[in-house]
């Protein structure tokens, strides 16, 4: 309870900001009569907003399922090969460089092959661009995490003649928590990003990406500010989802003071 | 040499061997210390101590020669379990509550967890540190988390300590009194151990015998045998303590003249 309220009273500086920052978006709109389809005001996107409420919320929930499906998909997918490889030395040898210079690459240019490849009509081209935006930083932050172990950890495991399955267990999978969370945090809100640009390209019309491209066609951009600020809504309960598992499965870093700051965790050397 | 906790014969250890970086860590070494003994490795950095500690552990593999412990071959006492072993770096697992950590051991033998919590109290109760079993180990400070790591080596009461100097990051004054702790628990549980340290105060002060080793490759230049008695915070005023450390100073010297 006394946690909750630290987190709430930590939240007060930021919201203060934020509303700040509306009220002033909202003054200079007013002030210098910049025109709406410019810089609409935060009240006209609000009314949008509520106008428009039943095509945005669909919206939303269908871009939500894609990025969270791809979301899963690709995490499972990178903690199982980060698992794989670092068993099979060799394979890690082969696989960990490749995957580094494909992260980076943008992914996201892929999204008209994969239209090609997995067809428009469907989610599964638009949940393929998820997926392999999502895969690559997870599986090179897990893999670290299991392999940076300290040298002593995995002697003392040896002075306890532990098999490599147990030292897996013990130190590699608990010391990539860290390194995982951290992916985590990036990737929760990627997905989303990486589910619009993907229906940027196509797909079903009924989501945040099409509302946004269609009603900026029709220079109706306070409806599709609207939409973004549904995407963001989508985005930001992704990434306290992101934090809420970093949280529960690793108590001892909250318990440690570490685990309460927004930004960088990594464990120490 | 029968009855020997650890007998080490004609032992050396090469590195990379064969390729264009080979290092002869240690050559032709030959020691043999008795149960109960308190043995000190010194020496300059690079004389092949830690890796000497290390064979003891069957860590790594000798090159040439045997490696014997309490009788039986160094493989094989790693794998029945016979030594606990301390580090610089405490080592401890962030993930695990500090009792957790002691018990770390245990639960890899299958102990039960009532037998384990019991036993991981009077760990804690060892090494003075009652009131820390629920706590995370980067909550406590360096001492502390390093008297953690004694006690989870002493928790499955192994015949053997095998010790990497385990005091070397600590300050001064921590260092002197975890210096007193090891010897009363070295004193309670007549446990053997041998003790990396560069320190030749430490060695002199902890020890019944303290090996001098030289560099490249690592050979036993001399065993200094210190007989101080039991030792508390006065020996180290007291002027055969003095004598002592002086005697290692002395063989340090002359393995630095490369004598």
């Amino acid at each position: 309870m006394a946690r909750l309220r630290a987190t709430l009273s930590g939240l007060g500086p930021a919201l203060v900001v934020g509303a700040g920052g509306l009220a002033l978006w909202e003054g200079v709109v007013r002030g210098f009569g910049i025109r709406e389809f410019l810089l609409p005001r935060p009240t006209s996107i609000l009314g949008q907003l509520v106008d428009h409420w039943p095509t945005l919320r669909h919206a939303g929930w269908e871009t939500g399922r894609i990025a969270v499906s791809g979301l899963l998909v690709g995490i499972l997918a990178g903690v199982v090969l980060a698992l794989v490889t670092t068993r099979f030395r060799t394979l890690d040898e082969g696989l960990t460089p490749l995957a580094v210079a494909v992260n980076a690459t943008p992914i996201v240019a892929l999204a008209p092959i994969f239209n090609a490849w997995f067809g428009i009509t469907g989610t599964l081209s638009n949940q393929a661009v998820v997926i392999a935006v999502v895969f690559f930083p997870v599986f090179i932050n897990t893999a670290r995490g299991l392999t940076e172990v300290h040298p002593d950890e995995v002697e003392l495991m040896r002075s306890y003649a532990s098999s490599e399955w147990t030292i897996l267990r013990e130190v590699r999978i608990p010391n990539a928590l860290p390194f995982f969370a951290n992916a985590l945090r990036v990737v929760a809100p990627l997905s989303v990003i990486a589910a619009i640009v993907a229906e940027y390209f196509g797909g079903p019309q009924d989501r945040i990406g099409n509302v946004i491209t269609s009603n900026a066609g029709f220079a109706r951009y306070d409806v599709a500010w609207a939409a973004i600020a549904v995407a963001s809504a989508v985005g930001l309960a992704l990434f306290a989802a992101a934090l809420f598992v970093e949280r529960v499965s690793m108590p001892w870093r909250v318990a440690s003071g570490d685990g309460d700051s927004l930004t960088t965790p990594g464990r120490e050397p | 040499m029968s009855g020997a906790a650890i007998a080490i014969e004609g032992v050396d250890k090469v590195f990379n061997a064969g390729s264009a970086d080979e290092v002869a860590a240690l050559r032709g070494i030959d020691l043999a210390i008795r149960p109960g003994e308190f043995v000190s490795l010194i020496g300059p950095s690079g004389c092949g101590k830690s890796t000497l500690l290390r064979l003891i552990g069957d860590l790594l593999t000798p090159s040439r020669g045997t490696v014997t412990v309490f009788g039986k071959p160094a493989h094989q006492a790693r794998l029945d379990q016979d030594y606990g072993m301390v580090f610089q770096h405490a080592g401890l697992f962030d993930w695990r509550r500090v009792a957790a950590n002691i018990e770390l051991p245990l639960e890899l033998r299958g102990w039960s967890k009532a037998d384990r919590a019991e036993r991981s109290a009077q760990m804690l109760d060892l090494v003075q540190l009652p009131d820390f079993g629920r706590h995370y180990p980067r909550q406590l400070s360096g001492g502390m988390q390093q008297r953690v790591s004694i006690a989870r080596a002493l928790s499955f009461e192994p015949k053997l300590l095998l010790m990497d100097e385990p005091f070397g990051a600590l300050d001064e004054m921590t260092r002197e009194h975890m210096q007193l702790e090891l010897l009363r628990i070295w004193r309670e549980t007549g446990t053997t151990v041998v003790f990396v340290t560069h320190s030749i105060s430490e060695s002199a002060f902890l020890s019944n015998r303290v090996v001098v080793l030289s560099p490249r490759p690592g050979r036993i230049h001399s065993v200094v045998d210190v007989d101080l008695g039991d030792r508390d915070d006065d020996t180290r005023e007291d002027p055969a303590f003095f004598a002592k450390a002086t005697e290692v100073r002395e063989a340090l010297r002359a393995v630095e003249a490369g004598g």
